[in-house]
C-alpha cells in the first residue's frame, strides 16, 4: 500500500527540501576531497567546518569536540568501546540501562566478552532511570556511565543532569545516546554535564549514514576505524561532505525550529493519546505520560498482536511500528517494553506512532477514526477477548 | 520480509473465523509469550469434518496459516485431515518469510489438538494421532 500518512519517524525521517538543496552542489560542483589542497577542497573544507559549527551551536560544544561518524550506532560503538580501551588500565566497569538501544546492549554485550563488567540498570514502570540506582551501582573500577537522553519506544526522557552529576562526583564520564532527543529536546552538554553524546542526521530531516559523537575536550578515546588523520585523528576516512552538510543543515533547522514546533507537536500527540485511550478500551500508554519526546505515542492494547495492526493500517496507507516479537525478527517482544515489567502480551500489542513536523491535524483525526475499527476487528478475532467480552 | 498475495488475501479476508457452539472437538495451542495462540472448533459427522472455526492472537501469519488450514481441513475425513502437514499449509499461501515459518506449526498443532478432543470425548482412536504436546497456554 502506498503510504500517505507517515507516523514513524522515530525509525526514520524523509530528508528536507532545505537540507537537500544544501547538499546538492556537494556532490557534482564541489566535490574535492577535504584533505586536498587545491581550490575545490577548500570549498569541502569549508562547508565542513560551517556543518561543524551548526551542530556544535546546537548542542552547547565547542566545533572541535564534534567528531562526524555513519550515524548513530557508529558513534554509540566508538563512544562506548572508544572510551573503554582508553582506561581498560584505569577500569573494567561500565554501566548503562537495561532499555538502551541496541548499538548500545549489542556493544556492551561484546566488551563483557573482552572482559569489561556492565551493570545493566532497570527503570521504573515508566522507563525512568533513578540517578540514586546509578550511584548505587558504581563500583571502584567504574569508567563510564552511559544512559540515553530518551527512549526510541516509549519516548521517555531520562534524568540526564542528575545523572551526570552523579557520574561526575565520583570522577566518572558520562555518555548519552541522543539520537532521538537532538533537534526535539533542549540539550547543552556543558550544562547538563555531558562528556560524550551520539546523534544521528536521519533522525532530524538529514539523509542516512551521517552522525556525530561530541567529545568533551580532554575525553580519553580510542578511534573504531584506523587509515588516515581525519577528524583529528578520532576517525579515519574520506569525509561524507554531503553527508555532513545536510547534517549541519538539518541540526540548525530543527534546533531554531524547536520553540516553534514542539508545542504544536505535544498539542497533536496528546489529543492521539487521548484519543485512543478514551475510544479504545483496555488499552494502556507506555511510557512517562509528561516526560516524553513531543511526537511521541506508544500503546499497547490488550488482546491483540502488534504486526496485524501495522498490516490494517498499511492496508490504509498509514506506516507505524510496534514491538511485537513478530516486527523484530525474533521470539522476544521489544526488550524495553519487557524492561517495563509488561506482561508479554501487552508487549505483542504495542503500537507506536512517532510524529514530526510534516504531520497533521487530519492525519491525527483519520487514525482517531480508524484504529477503534482495526482494534476491534483483531479483538474479534482472537481466543484472549472471548473471557472479556463474557 | 514481504507476505505473499495468497498471504494478504487470508489476513485482510480471514475465512471461517468465529466459534462452533457446539463443536465436537475444540483444541487451543500457542501461548501468550511467543505471541500466537490459535483456538480450533471442529464440527464431525460421520467422520468427516463438515465445519471448521479458528480464533487466533497473532500476526498476519498465524491469522493467514489459520484461515487457510481450516479451508484445507473442512470436508476432510479424520484421517485425510490429519495428513495435512504445516508445509502443505504453507504451500497453500504460495509461502512464508523464514522468520514467519514457525507460525504455521501452530495451525498443525491445533488442528491435531481439536482431533485429539474429539477423540477423548468420543473414546475413540484415531490413527496416527498423538496427544498434543502443549494444549494449554501459560499467561
Amino acid at each position: 500500500m502506498q503510504t500517505k500518512i507517515y507516523f514513524d519517524h522515530a525509525a526514520t525521517t524523509p530528508v528536507r527540501k532545505e537540507v537537500l538543496e544544501k547538499m546538492l552542489p556537494y556532490f557534482t560542483e564541489y566535490y574535492g576531497n577535504a584533505s586536498s589542497v587545491y581550490g575545490i577542497a577548500k570549498e569541502s573544507k569549508q562547508a565542513m567546518e560551517r556543518a561543524r559549527k551548526q551542530v556544535a551551536d546546537a548542542i552547547g560544544a565547542k566545533p572541535e569536540e564534534i567528531c562526524f561518524t555513519a550515524g548513530g550506532s557508529e558513534s554509540d560503538n566508538m563512544a562506548l568501546r572508544g572510551v573503554a580501551e582508553a582506561l581498560e588500565k584505569r577500569g573494567k566497569h561500565i554501566i548503562t540501562s537495561a532499555i538502551e538501544h541496541h548499538a548500545v546492549l549489542h556493544t556492551c554485550e561484546y566488551l563483557e566478552k573482552k572482559g569489561f563488567r556492565v551493570t545493566y540498570l532497570p527503570t521504573d514502570a515508566d522507563g525512568k532511570v533513578s540517578p540514586a540506582d546509578v550511584e548505587r551501582a558504581i563500583e571502584a573500577d567504574t569508567i563510564l556511565v552511559s544512559i540515553m537522553f530518551a527512549n526510541n519506544e516509549i519516548g521517555t526522557i531520562e534524568p540526564i543532569e542528575e545523572i551526570a552529576a552523579v557520574a561526575h562526583k565520583h570522577g566518572i564520564l558520562f555518555h548519552t545516546d541522543a539520537v532521538q532527543a537532538v533537534g526535539h529536546v533542549p540539550i547543552d552538554v556543558e550544562k547538563m554535564g555531558i562528556d560524550l553524546l551520539s546523534l544521528s542526521g536521519h533522525k532530524l530531516g538529514a539523509p542516512k549514514g551521517i552522525g556525530a559523537l561530541y567529545i568533551r575536550k580532554g575525553t580519553p578515546i580510542k578511534p573504531l576505524i584506523y587509515g588516515g588523520a581525519q577528524e583529528r585523528n578520532r576517525r579515519a576516512g574520506t569525509e561524507n561532505i554531503p553527508g555532513i552538510v545536510g547534517l549541519g543543515k538539518a541540526v540548525e533547522l530543527a534546533v531554531n525550529s524547536m520553540e516553534e514546533i514542539t508545542p504544536r507537536l505535544q498539542q497533536m500527540r496528546d489529543r492521539l493519546i487521548d484519543g485512543i485511550l478514551e475510544k479504545i478500551p483496555y488499552s494502556k500508554l507506555n511510557g512517562h505520560r509528561t516526560d516524553r519526546l513531543p511526537g511521541n505515542c506508544n500503546i499497547s492494547f490488550s488482546y491483540i498482536e502488534g504486526e496485524s495492526m501495522l498490516l490494517l493500517l498499511d492496508a490504509l496507507g498509514i506506516a507505524a511500528s510496534s514491538g511485537s516479537a513478530c516486527t523484530s525478527g525474533s521470539l522476544d517482544p521489544s526488550h524495553v517494553l519487557m524492561a517495563l515489567g509488561l506482561p508479554h502480551e501487552q508487549a505483542h500489542g504495542s503500537l507506536r506512532l512517532t510524529l514530526d513536523w510534516d504531520n497533521t491535524e487530519e492525519e491525527i483525526d483519520f487514525i482517531l477514526e480508524k484504529l477503534p475499527g482495526i482494534v476491534e476487528r483483531l479483538r474479534q478475532m482472537s481466543p484472549l477477548y472471548e473471557a472479556v467480552k463474557g | 520480509m514481504e507476505y505473499s498475495q495468497k498471504v494478504m488475501d487470508h489476513f485482510m479476508n480471514p475465512r471461517n473465523v468465529g466459534e462452533i457452539a457446539e463443536a465436537d472437538g475444540v483444541g487451543q495451542v500457542g501461548n501468550a509469550k511467543c505471541g500466537d495462540i490459535m483456538k480450533v472448533y471442529l464440527k464431525i459427522e460421520n467422520d468427516i469434518i463438515v465445519d471448521a472455526k479458528f480464533k487466533t492472537f497473532g500476526c498476519g501469519a498465524a491469522i493467514a496459516t489459520s484461515s487457510m488450514a481450516t479451508e484445507m481441513i473442512k470436508g476432510k475425513t479424520l484421517e485425510e485431515a490429519l495428513q495435512i502437514t504445516d508445509r502443505a499449509v504453507m504451500e497453500a499461501l504460495d509461502g512464508l518469510p523464514p522468520v514467519k515459518v514457525h507460525c504455521s506449526c501452530l495451525a498443525e498443532e491445533a488442528l491435531h489438538a481439536a482431533l485429539w478432543d474429539y477423540a477423548q470425548k468420543t473414546g475413540r482412536t484415531i490413527d496416527g494421532l498423538q496427544e498434543p504436546k502443549k494444549d494449554i497456554h501459560e499467561h
